[in-house]
């Protein structure tokens, strides 16, 4: 049988917002447990929230990227249950009337297919804290460093029809509240989290099979191994006579194992009701509009400028100005050095595939915008050859120097240029290959310029790829064409 | 000493006739003679207000000119006091001491004002007689055989057994009035939003509001200046002006149109309460006053609507307590789940949990709609009542109970019956409306209290007629037995 999967997405973005959603408290990641949780967040007697507003300035600004209906009237509610990272024993969150309301979000797929995404709503809401399971013997350790940090909740339509459709949502959310600056884009952090929905149908059938989710997918990657597996194991369970259970699932990346976490069955009741403590938000239309008017350069629009201000590519420019990071590091590196074309060789090759290799994000990139111009102001002005750079890059990206001009002084990797260095090599390999320049004296002149490389090739690896090639190329041309 | 009123006691330390100090000590003695007769105080911090009386007396010599600076009062234990013990009337907070003063009480601080120590209090402010407290029942001054009301018996009683000039309370469905009424005392619950709920324990988010309680209502006027003020740590908080209390006091009643509504006389009157009642409203009348027969249609649907949203509300509240961060932790949790309910079941008494369960149940999925729902409609009716009144009248008088103060025990056994002795004060809280018990007169003994119902903001307006009507009257110059 032919199966159609279809699948929806639920996302966590955690806001950049200084303090957290309803205290005063840092949202700075990484510090030591504990230390980041005021009495709110801690929820001792007698504490109360108020809305921070610059959380919901953030949210106002996804909604308006994604030409979403924003909530003139939206409130807090609190969704009831018992969990020990969970200080209040309820989250506050939205629910009925969330701030954002239904949008929509354009995919590029491939150079000629494009997707719409429709956007459910979006919802503002209460991070909870985190529980270790490590190290303490047996017993649970709770960080609530975490608790309070505003998120918003971003719940799309069942729209997607396989795991790549899936990943370009998720990275197109990312691009655009990279974008808005209103989310760091740490995924490694956890600052955007996915939960996945999947379920299966037969090819053709109008109604949706059951579907599972599978919660808190911290990379692109986990998200797209965690789907292919998840489809899968739907098929496999349908095409053997089973049924699916609605359920919620977690996939570890690590083991690349997924496993039932809870059905629906045992799924709480979360007795949402209105937070009687925070009174509902009533935006008009100026507050809107002055937000509208303050926006940010959104993907789309980066992209054409990117097109039109450094002559790339329709393909260049849409993967150099999806990630907001990668389209500051480009902009930066292009400034430095004056050629974005080769700036954008760099970025998408040796650069993006560094990072791949290492999981690293662009921010936490070892070489440096400034120090991947300095590599290319270098190719141009012939002090190295592209392939010595690719050197000179794995030098500073491993730490032994911190600039090109560092490295290529410390290891003498100067290009060689000077005439009669380079005409002594060529008389050397000439008179070292007596067979190869009998047959380039003998072979039609149209198919000498081919033949030429062999010479080229033993001059760079006697020079161990320093000279420079395009002198060297005239320089046997001219003394191979005296022997003809 | 003990029988000045708070503006004698701030003459007396301007004339040096006694010193907060000499003052202080008075009531602390006084305490620690009389008080087990009543148990009205949770908490004496006798070495605290004595250090507060110091530094009282020398601000005074240095002329400040507050009136509460020096004055000894107390609070009720469900204001968090910075290092000093907060229980709520909770075996759950009996540990709990907050690093953190709440606003009312932090208002009171600045002004100099000397805290003699907490007030018993019904647990959590769930009940109508102060039974539930984990420290005991408090005894009605005028008859140690009977109930002083609740939630704030403690508060009512200290005020009454002249254990100290004021107290501080809170009202969710009646919480002040009620033992104001049932102990010949003044108390006024103010518009919701008026009084900071920073720090004051949370029962009903929407519906508590806290209060002054004292001997006659130009000292509740002098406790109201204090406790009234904007506060951006409570969202709810309203920024409207705050009234000159005192200076409102001597305004003639000449033209004033009081509402009588029919609903208040009906079954479950006492006839003698009734009686004293009537015999107020004819004295305003003999004041100046026009009175009307008013209607309040849905006032019967008060106690209904009030006992689903202020149990739902507090079954949110109350999640908190769940023996991971403070208050009561059971002994050896075997895991999660065991750690949760025996620390709830062992830390929170039966009222607590009969209103948990039925807050619980109200917001369940299938119930929600029949029940919290339905109630918040009631609410919206309730206020449109009262509103419609309020385009014929400036205020609504009627009794603050059924009856005077039950015996001991009488009604802890039926909590329906309790309950419904809540008939003539939860709408007031429902609406979010300033109320004010005034003492009008005695039957067998036992006082009984005027219920005055005014528009928001018009706390000015209540203190005002209370205080003419007390120029007319002496029934809050009385004394209870044994207290002189």
């Amino acid at each position: 049988m032919q199966w159609e999967t279809v699948i929806g997405l639920e996302v966590h973005v955690q806001l950049a917002t200084k303090t957290k959603i309803f205290s005063g408290a840092s949202t700075a990641f990484g510090a030591e447990p504990n230390t980041q949780a005021c009495a709110i967040d801690l929820a001792m007697p007698g504490t109360l929230p108020v809305v921070n507003e610059q959380a919901y300035r953030y949210a106002i600004m996804f909604g308006l990227a994604i030409d979403a209906e924003i909530g003139k009237r939206s409130f807090f509610e609190r969704k009831n249950y018992f969990y020990p990272d969970l200080p209040k024993g309820y989250q506050t969150t939205q629910l009925e009337q969330p701030i954002v309301g239904a949008g929509q979000v354009e995919l590029n797929l491939s150079e000629d297919r494009t997707k719409t995404v429709r956007i459910h709503h979006a919802h503002l809401e209460e991070d909870a804290g985190k529980s270790l399971h490590e190290d303490f013997h047996g017993m649970s350790g709770i960080d609530l460093n975490r608790a309070g940090t505003p998120l918003i909740e971003i719940v799309s339509e069942p729209d997607m029809s396989n795991a790549e459709e899936a990943v370009a949502f998720a990275k197109k959310l990312h691009s655009i509240v990279t974008s808005l600056g209103i989310c760091d884009g740490e995924m490694s952090q956890g600052s955007m989290r996915f939960d996945v929905n999947v379920s299966v149908r037969p090819k053709g059938q109008e109604e949706l099979g059951t579907r599972t989710e599978t919660k808190n997918l911290n990379s692109f990657k986990f998200m797209e191994e965690a789907i292919l597996l998840e489809v899968e194991r739907q098929i496999d369970v349908l095409e053997n006579g089973g049924e699916i259970v609605q359920e919620t699932r977690l996939y570890n990346g690590d083991t690349k194992v997924a496993r039932s976490m809870r059905s629906k069955e045992e799924a709480n009741d979360y007795r949402y009701f209105p937070c009687p403590d925070l009174l509902p938000v009533e935006l008009d239309d100026d507050y809107i509009d002055a937000i509208r008017n303050d926006m940010p350069e959104l993907p789309e629009a980066r992209c054409e400028r990117f097109k039109a201000e450094y002559q790339l590519s329709d393909y260049d420019a849409d993967i150099l100005s999806g990630d907001m990071a990668m389209a500051a590091y480009f902009e930066a590196a292009t400034k430095a050095c004056g050629d974005a074309k080769l700036v954008a060789n760099w970025v998408m090759g040796d650069l993006a595939g560094k990072l791949n290799t290492e999981e690293l994000s662009i921010g936490q990139s070892k070489v440096n915008a400034e120090q991947l111009a300095g590599v290319i102001s270098r190719i141009k002005d012939d002090t190295i050859s592209s392939k010595i750079a690719k050197d000179v890059f794995e030098a500073i990206w491993n730490g032994e120097g911190d600039s090109a001009d560092a490295v290529i002084e410390a290891k003498g990797l100067k290009q060689v240029s000077d005439t009669g260095a380079l005409e002594q090599m060529a008389d050397e390999v000439i008179a070292n290959s007596p067979k190869q320049v009998d047959n380039y004296r003998n072979a039609d002149a149209d198919k000498r310029p081919k033949m030429l490389g062999y010479f080229v090739g033993q001059i760079m690896k006697a020079s161990k790829g320093q000279a420079n090639p395009k002198a060297i190329n005239e320089i046997l041309l001219k003394k191979l064409d005296e022997l003809l | 000493m003990h029988q000045l009123t708070i503006r004698e006691l701030a003459r007396g330390l301007r004339d040096k006739s006694f010193s907060s100090v000499e003052l202080t000590q008075h009531y602390l003695d006084r305490i620690q003679k009389l008080d087990p007769a009543y148990n009205s105080y949770i908490t004496v911090t006798a070495d605290q207000a004595l250090a507060q009386a110091k530094d009282a007396d020398a601000r005074i010599a240095q002329g400040d000119d507050s009136l509460l600076c020096g004055v000894p009062m107390a609070h009720k234990d469900i204001f968090c006091t910075d290092g000093i013990k907060t229980s709520c009337g909770s075996k759950m907070l009996d540990n709990f001491v907050p690093p953190y003063n709440a606003t009312v009480v932090e208002n009171f601080n600045r002004l100099g004002a000397v805290s003699l120590g907490k007030t018993n209090m019904d647990e959590f402010a769930m009940g109508s007689t102060n039974e539930s407290s984990f420290y005991g029942a408090v005894k009605n001054p005028w008859d140690t055989s009977r109930v002083p009301g609740g939630s704030s018996g403690g508060s009512a009683a200290a005020v009454a057994a002249l254990l100290t000039p004021a107290a501080t309370a809170t009202d969710t469905g009646g919480s002040i009035r009620q033992p104001a009424s049932l102990c010949g005392v003044t108390g006024l619950k103010p518009t919701y939003g008026r009084v900071s709920r920073w720090g004051m324990i949370a029962f009903a988010s929407s519906l508590d509001q806290g209060g002054p309680i004292a001997r006659n209502a130009e000292d509740c006027a002098i406790m109201m200046q204090a406790m009234a003020s904007f506060d951006s740590k409570d969202s709810t908080s309203m920024d409207h002006p705050i009234e000159d209390y005192s200076a409102l006091l001597d305004k003639p009643l000449a033209g004033l149109r009081i509402g009588v509504p029919k609903e208040y006389f009906g079954e479950g009157l006492n006839p003698q309460v009734a009686e004293k009642i009537q015999a107020a409203i004819k004295q305003f009348e003999a004041m100046g006053a026009t009175i009307k027969d008013i209607t309040l249609p849905h006032n019967s649907l008060a106690v209904p609507a009030y006992y689903v949203i202020a149990p739902a509300e507090c079954s949110a509240n109350l999640s908190r307590f769940d023996g991971v961060r403070y208050g009561h932790r059971c002994e050896n949790p075997a895991d999660l789940m065991d750690l949760y309910k025996r620390s709830r079941s062992e830390g929170f008494g039966e009222e607590v949990k009969r209103r948990i369960l039925v807050g619980t149940y109200a917001l369940s999925a299938g119930y929600y709609d029949a029940y919290y729902s339905k109630a918040q409609k009631v609410r919206r009716l309730i206020k449109q009542d009262f509103m419609n009144a309020f385009e014929e009248v400036d205020v609504i008088m009627g009794p603050t109970a059924t009856s005077t103060a039950y015996e001991l025990g009488s009604l802890n056994k039926d909590p329906v019956s309790m309950y419904l002795e809540d008939i003539y004060t939860t709408a007031t809280n429902l609406a979010g409306l300033p109320g004010i018990s005034i003492p009008c007169g005695f039957v067998d003994g036992l006082p009984v209290g005027l219920q005055v119902t005014a528009n928001y903001w018009r706390e000015g307006q209540l203190l005002n007629l209370a205080h003419q009507y007390q120029q007319e009257t002496d029934h809050h110059r009385q004394t209870a037995p044994n207290v002189a």
